[in-house]
């Protein structure tokens, strides 16, 4: 991060917002930064490589990827939770997996084909481990406003 | 004239990112084999319908100092959530905001929100911040950190149709 000047650092803050649906979208940003669209691009591309954007483009609802998603928790052992943590993620249903600091203390995602995917793989984890694994599908959506200054 | 593109095809052309080139929409209708425009008009009428939120960078957040996360949990009276949920979510220092069902007795909370800070103090100080947003509503409140990841692979749009 040492190397970031700071049309870079404006670049990143710009380009968290939506990108216009026009032939050269990249333009009139180039122009307020005073930059050709090449010379933007060349930055764009540099900041991808470093990893300090992991991408770039449309970001889609995960529901329209296909498919159903559930955030789910269980409250594991201290003792076992090595073994459960393999038995979890064994299933390819499970997309991430984390450790928390709580008595439910192991949180991952299941993505599935269809919502009965869900069910199906969170009951057999409860036969595979003896765990309840609770089911915390989103009901409601706010997320709006994340930006990361730079 | 569109061709016969589905959203499916547009989306896998898309999932790796936008091309970086000047005129990105027209490489990637290019590639799919339909005119600019008619991209164009697909991506918009995607964007209305919410399967594309928006078109924008995704910065890593531990690259640009902002290591410190939690997973802040609220237990919000039903009644108010619809309307205090969204003020929420508009607080630019909180992703993935969400009302979840409540798991009683072990878990009381129905309103999830990832909040992000340079430390934990400055988590901590966001953390304050909500908890005064959501005034009377508000009936308990934790916040979980990650100890450590035990699986990322990501999602992933599958063979399908």
């Amino acid at each position: 991060m040492s190397t970031l000047d700071d049309i870079d650092r404006a670049l990143i803050n710009a380009l968290q917002d939506d990108l216009p649906l026009t032939h050269r979208p990249f333009a009139p940003l180039a122009e307020r930064l005073g930059l050709t669209e090449e010379a933007l691009l060349t930055r764009v591309k540099a900041l991808r490589e470093s990893g300090v954007l992991t991408r770039f483009g449309p970001f889609f609802d995960a529901a329209a990827m296909g498919g159903a998603f559930c955030l789910c928790a269980m409250a594991v052992p201290a003792e076992d939770f090595e073994k459960v943590m393999t038995q979890v993620n064994a299933h390819e249903e499970v997309a991430h997996n984390y450790e928390r600091q709580h008595r439910l203390n192991m949180w991952f995602v299941l993505a599935t084909e269809t919502p009965e995917g869900i069910t199906q793989t969170a009951d057999a984890i409860e036969q595979e481990t003896g765990l309840i694994v609770h089911r915390f599908p989103k009901l409601q959506e706010f997320y709006i406003g994340f930006r990361v200054a730079a | 004239m569109n061709g016969k593109v589905t959203d499916r095809e547009i989306i896998a052309a898309l999932q790796g990112g936008l091309p970086l080139v000047p005129t990105p929409y027209a490489a990637v209708a290019d590639q799919l084999g339909i005119p600019e425009e008619g991209l164009m008009t697909r991506l918009e009428a995607m964007k209305q319908s919410g399967v594309i939120r928006r078109i924008a960078a995704a910065p890593n957040h531990y690259k640009l100092g902002m290591t410190a996360n939690g997973m802040t949990v609220w237990d919000v009276d039903d009644a108010a959530l619809s309307e205090l949920g969204p003020l929420v979510g508009a607080l630019d220092f909180v992703s993935h905001c969400y009302e979840r069902p409540r798991a009683l007795p072990d878990w009381p909370y129905n309103l999830f929100a990832m909040v992000h800070g340079s430390s934990a103090e400055e988590v901590e100080e966001k953390r304050a911040r909500i908890t005064v947003l959501l005034g009377d509503a508000l009936r308990g409140a934790d916040i979980l950190y990650s100890s450590r990841i035990l699986k990322k692979t990501g999602l992933r749009l599958r063979k399908k149709g």
